[in-house]
């Protein structure tokens, strides 16, 4: 063979929740290095699939196989995905309140480390590596000593989740609809968050309903689901030929699932 | 009065009891015993079929011969009350062991001098008329146990502020019961005056030991001056053996302030009722409540916050978190009377159920005779919420790491309201000694 394993191999993947089958049949390919951009309209399946990779609990796999790093994802736990390198920044992130943002988010990492057989870091080590992924995400120190994400705003909300990505260092990040409801400067602040992330290591899915997104966060690949399905794959050319045309023509031509390999 | 009814036995035994715990005592003493008992004899144990007892039956303490203590050994007591006393060393206390004031072992120095705090007992020989004249006006009614109490009662605390003290040093009242070879049953009395723009911290435990099974029936009562503020830990710790059944009864006059902290861990079966009287205008009640029980225990707490007057505000929330078998009741009623306009209540219920066998019987119950009034309850009974712990494990904390985490705090909600860090210390290390087993990275997010 000698080809390198891809990061993420979805293979005819099905899921239903309630017994209503939203994905049907999605097989996708993902490397690392590539910034793969998932778009669709509202209810095509798009977060279904990010919380499915996650492992979120309210979704059934009925059908299909998602390999990461050659291991199937489905057999394990939510915590065993993140200790794994899967990250999903959530498209509504949950509010906990009595738990501490940066208590949080040191336990979580301290949690990874310790599962990958790595050193925990004290408080010192912790701060300082925060402190300047802080700033870069111009976000208000406070926040940190805050009840994870309670009274945050809409926009606090979504860069406490990639300050969490930032620290978290996935291997796999999937962005669930990151984007909606943020203006143009905390777009650009989230967007410059996710670009740093990017290096050969690393693969990230970018889940958007907007094309705009893509401006800042340019992929390598789109594709657009419809109904559960992937159909149809491209390069960055076709996110801006849906941002002319809409999702319409698309859904209108019904096109057998791509796969992008 | 229907569904309640005397058990077999339980006036002759109470007799032969209060003929021990009634000598060498005023006449008025005498008489109010004999007034408690006549109505506890009228009323008997409540039974499942009335109202306020449906959840609670307490047929085993009918039916447990519960005798007068013995005096138990030092080395039980001492390690009793290291238990007891925890962090509040710097606590002014008073400690009863099986119901008898233990002066050698309370230390009641450096509180102003024209504080009195004491033994109870000591109090009806000393200050007589302020004994006779409040013992049972506020804890007047009540279930049948408050007479039982009446009929049969220990010893306890007095503690008397007059007007214009400030005490800062809290006050411990430490009831420690220890069973010998038979049940003994412990019917502790507490009296609490605090004068005109005076105030006071009162901290009140329950601690016992051994497998015997024991009765504590207590009753606290307390009169809130004008302007004066009491803040009140009641710390419910029994052995698992025990039946805990207490009465908190407290009036408040105008500009009053009452703050309740009452903590239910232990006994097998424990009932709480505490009851506030908002007595005079601008008076605020606050009610922090919190329930933890396992196994097959069953805590009950029945609430009542009596609007009487106009522009007061009254707080209430509690908390419960049930395992195993648990049983947990709450009910809180709140009354707004004709005359309480500009009354602001707001009452609170929550309970955590964290197996499929654990259950809570909840029912708010307000009651508004007033229609200038702003009043609001909510309850809400649940599992962890799946979301949460959902997306601390998406940031791999562990499934147990999540759920201990998502229990405590919802617990600390509670625990962060009281003032005195070293209750707030203890009740931590109770807490986190009864969730699962955690991880470094538990411990990193209950800091």
């Amino acid at each position: 063979m000698g080809q390198i394993e891809p990061m993420l191999k979805i293979d005819n993947l099905h899921a239903s929740v309630e017994g209503n089958e939203i994905l049907r049949g999605i097989s996708l390919t993902v490397n690392a290095g590539e910034v793969h951009a998932i778009m669709g309209p509202n209810g095509s399946g798009k977060s279904t699939l990010a919380r499915v990779i996650a492992g979120h609990q309210d979704y059934e796999v009925t059908a299909g196989e998602v390999l990461f790093d050659g291991q199937s994802l489905l057999e394990l736990e939510p915590e065993e995905r993140a200790w794994a390198g899967v990250f999903m920044a959530f498209q509504y992130p949950i509010e906990i309140p009595g738990v501490n943002n940066a208590y949080f988010l040191k336990a979580a990492l301290n949690a990874q480390r310790k599962a990958r057989g790595e050193d925990e870091l004290d408080a010192m080590e912790f701060m300082s590596l925060i402190r300047g992924r802080i700033r870069d995400l111009d976000m208000d120190p406070a926040l940190l000593n805050r009840p994870v994400n309670e009274g945050f705003s809409g926009g606090e909300k979504k860069r406490n989740e990639i300050l969490q990505m930032a620290v978290l260092s996935p291997k796999l990040a999937i962005l669930d609809e990151t984007d909606s409801g943020l203006d143009i400067d905390a777009l650009r602040i989230v967007a410059n968050g996710v670009n740093a992330l990017r290096s050969p290591e690393r693969a990230i899915i970018v889940v958007t309903h907007y094309q705009r997104l893509l401006n800042y966060i340019v992929p390598d690949f789109v594709h657009v689901l419809s109904d559960g399905r992937i159909v149809r794959s491209g390069g960055k050319e076709l996110a801006l030929e849906l941002e002319e045309r809409g999702y319409s023509w698309i859904e209108a031509e019904t096109r057998p699932a791509a796969v992008v390999a | 009065m229907s569904g309640v009814q005397t058990h077999d036995g339980t006036a002759s035994h109470c007799g032969r009891l209060r003929e021990r715990v009634g000598r060498h005592e005023p006449a008025w003493l005498t008489d109010f015993r004999d007034r408690s008992l006549a109505r506890f004899e009228d009323l008997g144990f409540p039974l499942g079929s009335a109202e306020e007892w449906r959840f609670t039956p307490v047929g085993a303490i009918a039916e447990t011969p519960f005798g007068p203590a013995d005096v138990p050994n030092e080395d039980d007591i001492q390690a009793a009350l290291a238990r007891a006393l925890y962090g509040s060393a710097d606590f002014a206390r008073l400690v009863f062991v099986n119901g008898m004031f233990r002066s050698d072992l309370s230390d009641v120095n450096d509180l102003p001098r024209s504080v009195e705090v004491g033994s109870l007992r000591n109090a009806c020989q000393s200050y007589p008329d302020i004994v006779r004249a409040n013992l049972g006006a506020v804890a007047s009614g009540g279930p049948s146990f408050t007479s039982l109490n009446g009929a049969l009662m220990d010893d306890g605390a007095f503690i008397h502020l007059p007007a214009g003290v400030l005490v800062d040093r809290p006050i411990h009242i430490a009831h420690v019961s220890l069973s010998g070879d038979s049940p003994i049953g412990v019917h502790p009395r507490s009296l609490v005056i605090v004068g005109e723009g005076s105030s006071a911290v009162i901290v009140e435990s329950f601690h016992g030991a051994g497998d015997m099974p024991y009765l504590t029936n207590g009753v606290f009562e307390a009169v809130v001056g004008p302007n004066a503020g009491l803040e009140h830990y009641r710390l419910q710790m029994e052995a698992e053996s025990a039946y805990h059944v207490g009465r908190t009864a407290v009036r408040l006059a105008r500009d009053a302030r009452y703050t309740s902290h009452s903590v239910a861990f232990g006994a097998a079966i424990s009932r709480h009722d505490l009851g506030a009287v908002l007595g005079g205008e601008n008076g605020v009640c606050t009610f922090n409540g919190l329930y933890m029980g396992d196994r097959r225990q069953l805590l009950d707490s029945h609430t009542v916050i009596d609007h009487a007057t106009p522009h007061c505000e009254s707080h209430e929330l509690y908390k419960g978190i049930l395992n195993g078998h648990a049983h947990g009741v709450f009910n809180g009623k709140v009354f707004v009377r004709k005359d309480a306009q500009k009354t602001d209540a707001k009452q609170t219920n929550q309970a955590l159920l964290l197996s499929d066998t654990a259950r809570i019987d909840s029912k708010p119950q307000l009651e508004i005779f007033a229609d200038d009034v702003r009043c609001t309850h909510g309850a809400t009974v649940g599992q962890l919420d799946a979301d949460s712990l959902f997306y601390l494990r998406s940031r791999g904390i562990s499934l147990e790491d999540a759920r201990s985490v998502l229990i405590h705090a919802f617990a600390s909600d509670i625990i962060d309201r009281m003032s005195l860090a070293e209750i707030r210390s203890q009740l931590e290390g109770v807490l986190l000694s009864s969730l699962p087993k955690t991880s470094t990275a538990f411990w990193e997010m209950a800091e």
